[in-house]
Formats: structure tokens, sequence, C-alpha cells
């Protein structure tokens, strides 16, 4: 599943995934008339309006054995508020069946190694509200007594060369929030700057995450500001195809 | 009445960035504070579960402990009166002052009293309330409402209460120095408390088996309102009901190492009875409490402790500060307590967050508030709350994003920013992304024709719907 944003903007972030997942043994499939979850809609409070979108989503998906999408975010949102289409069989099985890259790769296919990426830089790594405290892909901060685990972070280390810099309040929410981002534009645009501001002043001048809308958001700022971090999703650098 | 901005509030609340900065320093800081006090409790999740089970076993049984609570409490000597809301409520304890010919009160913080606007109430009937606690009185004195439920006055630096104070106290201007100005506000207001002829609190906790209610609080206000009148009155939401001492000790663990980080505070008082020739009065208050309880969906945030540890993780809240919410509770717990009050005027809070869970997970009494946000959201649509601008475009985002031509067609490349963005995104200001962010370069080619292109195999029909019928489950295995 290639969510609508980075089929949009980032193409190479879908593209990076499915080459991944190739090159993992996967038999990978892009059914072709897939848009988009219904997220943008549900998460506004129109859940009458995603019902038409979920239900095509259910058609498009419901067949495979795996779906798997490089975005927490959607994940997240087809896993446990898929609620707009009507409870059938096929929409718990999508529900059930859907996967974030990073945890298709470390709970499904147990990937040990990347021979083929090599990444010589330090980064800071981004994980997103929705893939920590929706998927459980990383230890909460706000959990002090839980051991720590982080998915993304476990991948990223089986990348040659790769180092991931420490930087505060790392789990505090970057700003993002769908639709949060435009109509709180202003406490959006002060929380990624701080975001920013965190992980820029580790020396760090690429950031990666398992999450392109968060970084699209981040992006965003950053080049407002001029600040010349490279923005990176996860499965470019697993893929080895990051720049 | 109008819908609340919190946008615009906040908005304001930024552009000021020396007390936006030095508000997330500090508001952060004291979730800072809680993780550490949580990490020294090896069972903290336990009694996060355990306190959120106390409360909802009270709650269930509410009326049962309510009757218990009245039965002891009168038992000790105390009058017990009921306020279905919070005109009654200001009602009776007018009733009760004037009765005594009580010209002057003295109250410690109490978020029920705001709540109620009790103070304003008493005001216009010609009572002098004084606020004696030292964050409820700056905003008492700055004619401002509490910024946070801990320290109503956490949006003031010291700075900004040194020139309050020299402004209505005449002490030094400069002397930006919180042991000078607790000074200040101590010599200006002890006077006070000793000629008071009532004294008033709200309350963290009543148990039932005792009869007593409970303070939790560091400058002993409360002991001093309660304690030096002779009239003592305590409001009571019915919610803070718990069933003894024992439980109440779950509580107190929770209670402050969420707030403050502290392990505990100064003053845990119990107010049993009346002093001794003086007469104590408890007024439980319902105030839309019994309605919240019997809804499926919004009840759970009844179990809340005012800790305000949700708001101190928020990040919106951190940024946004306690007054651009415009109501008596704010942050994460407000936004899905306050609408209960007033749908119309509260009906855009629920937009006020990015729903990241991090509050669902420090609330010591696991309420979930992040997904009552998801619902209040649902609930305002629900209740007619959306603009014409924004149901507009759901509707429009519904036709594009079911019909895969529609969309292609739309998101072809190079069109996508231009054309996507505004309609489905942005639908309540124009070109918002844009005014502190840029919008990201559309591609040279979307994912979907690169993939058309490249692999040039649309192995899927055109036409899926047919598909769902030969399930391929078993025959299929590592397709994805």
């Amino acid at each position: 599943m290639v969510p609508c944003y980075i089929d949009m903007f980032y193409p190479q972030v879908g593209i990076a995934t499915l080459e991944l997942l190739e090159k993992l043994g996967v038999e990978a499939d892009y059914p072709f008339d897939q848009t988009c979850c219904g997220q943008p809609m549900a998460n506004s409070g129109a859940s009458s309006q995603a019902k038409a979108t979920e239900e095509l989503f259910i058609r498009n998906f419901a067949d495979y054995e795996y779906v798997v999408a490089p975005s927490g975010s959607c994940v997240h949102h087809i896993r446990n508020k898929f609620t707009a289409a009507d409870d059938t069989p096929e929409r718990r099985r999508v529900s059930a069946r859907v996967w974030d890259l990073a945890e298709f790769l470390c709970d499904v296919l147990r990937v040990h190694e990347f021979p083929w990426a090599e990444f010589p830089h330090q980064v800071a790594l981004h994980v997103s509200c929705s893939a920590i405290r929706g998927l459980g892909e990383q230890a909460m901060s706000e959990r002090p007594n839980d051991p720590w685990f982080s998915k993304p972070a476990s991948l990223l280390e089986k990348v040659k060369g790769i180092s991931i810099a420490g930087f505060d309040r790392p789990d505090e929410c970057c700003g993002f929030g769908g639709t949060f981002a435009v109509t709180e534009e202003a406490v959006s645009a002060a929380m990624g700057n701080d975001k920013l501001e965190r992980m820029g002043a580790t020396g760090v001048h690429h950031i990666v995450s398992p999450d392109m809308s968060c970084l699209m958001h981040l992006q965003g700022c950053a080049h407002r500001n001029r600040d010349d971090f490279k923005f990176l999703h996860l499965a470019q650098i697993l893929n080895g195809s990051a720049e | 009445m109008k819908p609340i901005d919190h946008a615009r509030n906040a908005l304001a609340f930024l552009e000021d960035q020396t007390h936006e900065q030095a508000f997330d320093k500090l508001i952060w800081g004291l979730r800072v504070r809680r993780d550490a006090a949580a990490r020294e409790v090896p069972e903290w999740e336990q009694l996060r579960t355990l306190a959120s089970g106390i409360k909802e076993h009270t709650l269930s049984n509410l009326a049962h402990y309510l009757e218990l609570f009245e039965q002891r409490a009168t038992g000790n000597g105390v009058r017990v009166h009921w306020a279905r809301d919070a005109h009654e409520h200001n009602q009776i304890v007018h009733d009760i002052l004037r009765s005594r010919g009580a010209k002057h009160l003295v109250k410690s913080k109490s978020m029920l009293t705001e709540e109620c606007q009790t103070r304003p109430f008493l005001e216009r009937r010609g009572i002098q309330v004084t606020e004696t606690d030292l964050g409820e009185r700056i905003q008492q004195l700055d004619d401002q409402p509490p910024s946070h439920i801990v320290g109503p006055a956490f949006q003031k630096t010291t700075r900004d209460v040194a020139e309050l104070f020299h402004r209505v106290y005449g002490s030094e201007p400069d002397r930006a120095d919180p042991v000078y100005l607790a000074g200040v506000m101590r010599e200006h207001t002890r006077p006070l408390i000793l000629q008071a002829d009532a004294g008033m609190t709200g309350a963290n906790f009543a148990v039932a088996q005792t009869g007593a209610v409970v303070t939790v609080t560091n400058e002993g206000n409360a002991d001093l309102s309660g304690n030096v009148p002779k009239l003592r009155i305590c409001s009571v939401g019915i919610e803070k009901l718990i069933p003894g001492v024992a439980e109440l000790a779950v509580f107190i663990r929770l209670l402050t190492r969420s707030a403050t980080g502290e392990r505990i505070t100064q003053y845990t008082s119990h107010f049993a009875g009346p002093r001794d020739g003086g007469e104590m009065h408890i007024v439980l208050v319902d105030n839309g409490r019994t309605q919240r309880l019997a809804d499926e969906r919004f009840w759970p945030s009844l179990k809340c402790i005012r800790c305000g540890a949700c708001m101190n993780t928020c990040p919106v809240y951190r940024r946004s500060g306690g007054l651009s919410y415009g109501s008596t509770y704010m942050g994460p717990i407000g936004i899905i307590m306050m609408p209960s009050f007033d749908i119309r005027r509260h009906s855009e809070l629920p937009f006020a967050s990015t729903i990241n869970g991090s509050c669902t997970n420090v609330c010591p009494v696991h309420i979930n508030i992040h997904e009552q946000i998801y619902q209040w959201r649902e609930e305002m649509n629900a209740h007619g709350e959306f603009s014409t601008t924004k149901k507009a475009a759901m509707n429009l985002a519904d036709k594009l994003l079911s019909h895969p031509e529609a969309y292609r067609a739309v998101t072809a490349a190079g069109e996508a920013a231009v054309k996507v963005l505004p309609h489905f995104a942005i639908y309540n200001r124009l070109n918002a992304w844009g005014r502190h962010r840029d919008i990201p370069g559309p591609a040279a080619e979307t994912f979907h024709q690169w993939y058309a292109r490249n692999r040039g195999r649309p192995n899927r029909p055109a036409h899926p719907a047919q598909e769902t019928d030969t399930p391929t489950e078993g025959t299929d295995r590592g397709r994805a």
C-alpha cells in the first residue's frame, strides 16, 4: 500500500519500499485502484465521508496475505480505527493483516541484515506517535519502567556505517497531526521548529523516519527556515537508495 | 455563543516568544520530574490500573457511596447539601454566608468553584472573596482565570508577578524573586485570613468510609482557609468520592508524583468535622456529572483526579498556553470535559490536539483521553458543528478519494500540490499550511505513474470488487 501523500510527493519512498520488499524475496503487488485509507476525513470527525474510501480500500486489499505500507500513521488508522465501513469479515481481515514496513521487517520477515545498504552518516531518528503509541514499535517515554526497545532503530543499526544520534524529548510529537497541521498551523509549526532545533543540536544533517507525513511537515518547516537537513524515509536507507 | 477559537488564541500566545518558551520549559520540567518519580515506583503501571479500577468501581456504585458519605459526614456533625448545578451550588453557598451574616470569605484554590463561577456570583452579592493560594491569588489580582489546574499562574513569569504585586501592593517592581514575592503575598493575605468570617475549600477526595474530605496542598492555605474561620464550607464534585482510606493511599501515591514529581506534598489534610464551636458544610455538586456518567463514550473523564499530568505532557498545551482554551479545564482533559458543559462553545477544542496519545500514557487513572478527543470530533460533526466550508471539503474528499479515476486525474504529477492540498487538507484558512512552512514540490512523476512505467503489470484487474469473491487465502503465500 502506497499512501496518497507518498504517491504524490515522495514516489521515491514508494519505490524504495517496493524494491526492498522484492530484494527480501516478497512477492509484492501494487493494487492499481488504491487512493487513500480515509484517515484525513475520519481524523477530522467526518467518518461518514470516509466510508466510501474505506470500502474502496477494503475492496483493493482484502485478498492479500499481508498489506504493507511505509507509514505508521496509515497503518495505525487501518488497524485500530477503521470503523467507517460496515463491520464485515473483509474489513476485519484488512485491519488484521496490515503492517507498517518497520514492523513487517522486524516481526514477520525477521530481517537480520541489509547487505546492500550503507549509510556513512550520523542520523536523527524520528519515530511517529502513531508508530510508538499506536502500534507499539518503540518503548514510550511515559512508561519509564518498561524495557527499552525500538523496532525502527534496530533496523537502522543493521546498516553499515550508520550511527543514530540521541536528542532531547525524542518522542514528543513533531506537530504534524494530519489536518491539525492546517487547523492549528501556528502551534503545528512551532512544534516542528522545536523538534528541528533539538535534532539540529546534535549536529546531524540527516533526519530519518518510518513516517513520511511527519517528515513532510518537518521538511516544510526546515525549508522555510533555510535549514539544510536531508529528510529520508527508513525504507530509502534500508534499500540502499538514499543519496 | 461563538465557539472558542483556540487556534487564534494560540497564535497570540506564540507571538510572545519569551512567555511561550518559559512556559514550555517550566511545564515540560514537571513532566520530566513526573517520569523520574514514576521510575522510582516499580509497580507504577499496576498502581495506575488499580486506581482506574477503584474509580470505575466507585462511579459504578456512586449512589451507594454518596449516601454512605452523607451519613458518615452527618454523623461527624457536618451539614451536607446537594446541588444539582452550578447555580444551585452558588445559591447554597450564598445562603449559608448570608444567614450567618458573613461578609468576607477566604478560599483556597478549587477548580469546582471556578467551574461554578462562585467568586463572581458572591461578589455581585456584596461578599468579599479572597483567594489564599499564591497562584490563584495572582490570577485573582490580575483578573484572569487559572492557566493550569495545579499551578493557576504558571503562565506568568516571576517578572510578571513582580510587576503585578508592585501595581497592587506597591512592592519592589524589579525584585523578580519567588521567595520575596511569596513573602509579599503572605504579608497582605494573612491578615485577611485572620479577619475572615468564613472559609471555603474544594476537595481532592471525599472518603465515604470516614465522611471526610481530603485536600492535598503544599502551601497549607486549604488548612488556613478551612480551620481559621469558624464557618467552613467545602465544595465537592460528586466524582471525587472514593470508598475508604485504603483506596486513598493508592491515589495519594499517584497524585503528587503525576502532578509535580513530588513523592508527597507538604499537607494531606482530612477535614472530618467542624472545629470547636464552629460549623462545617459540605456541598455535593452534580453540575452535569450524572449526565456524563450515563454516556458510554465520555464517562471515563469522571475518573480524573486533577493532577494536570496530561496538560504537562501535551505539546499543544505547552505551546498555546492554558488561557487559549478559554475554559475552566484546559489541555487534553479540558478538551474532553468542556464540551459536555456547552458543546457549541467548545466545538473547536477537540481539534486543538494532534491525538499523539501521550496524555493517555501519563494519566494516573487510565483515562483514554486521546481516544475521547477523536470521538468528540465525530460528535461535533454529528451535532452539526462543522462549518459549511469544512463540510464541503469533507464531501469533496469523500468523492475524490473513493473514485480512483477522479483521484488519478487530479494527482497527475505536477498538479498535486496545487489541486489536492488546498482542497482536501486546507479547508478553513486559505493556504494555512504555507504560512509557516513550505509546501513540498510536486514529484516529476507519481509512484503510480512510475509503477505503470517500470513494472507495467497492474496485477489487479481494474474492477477489484469482483475479485473479493475469490479469496486467495492459503493458495497465495508470500504475497503482500
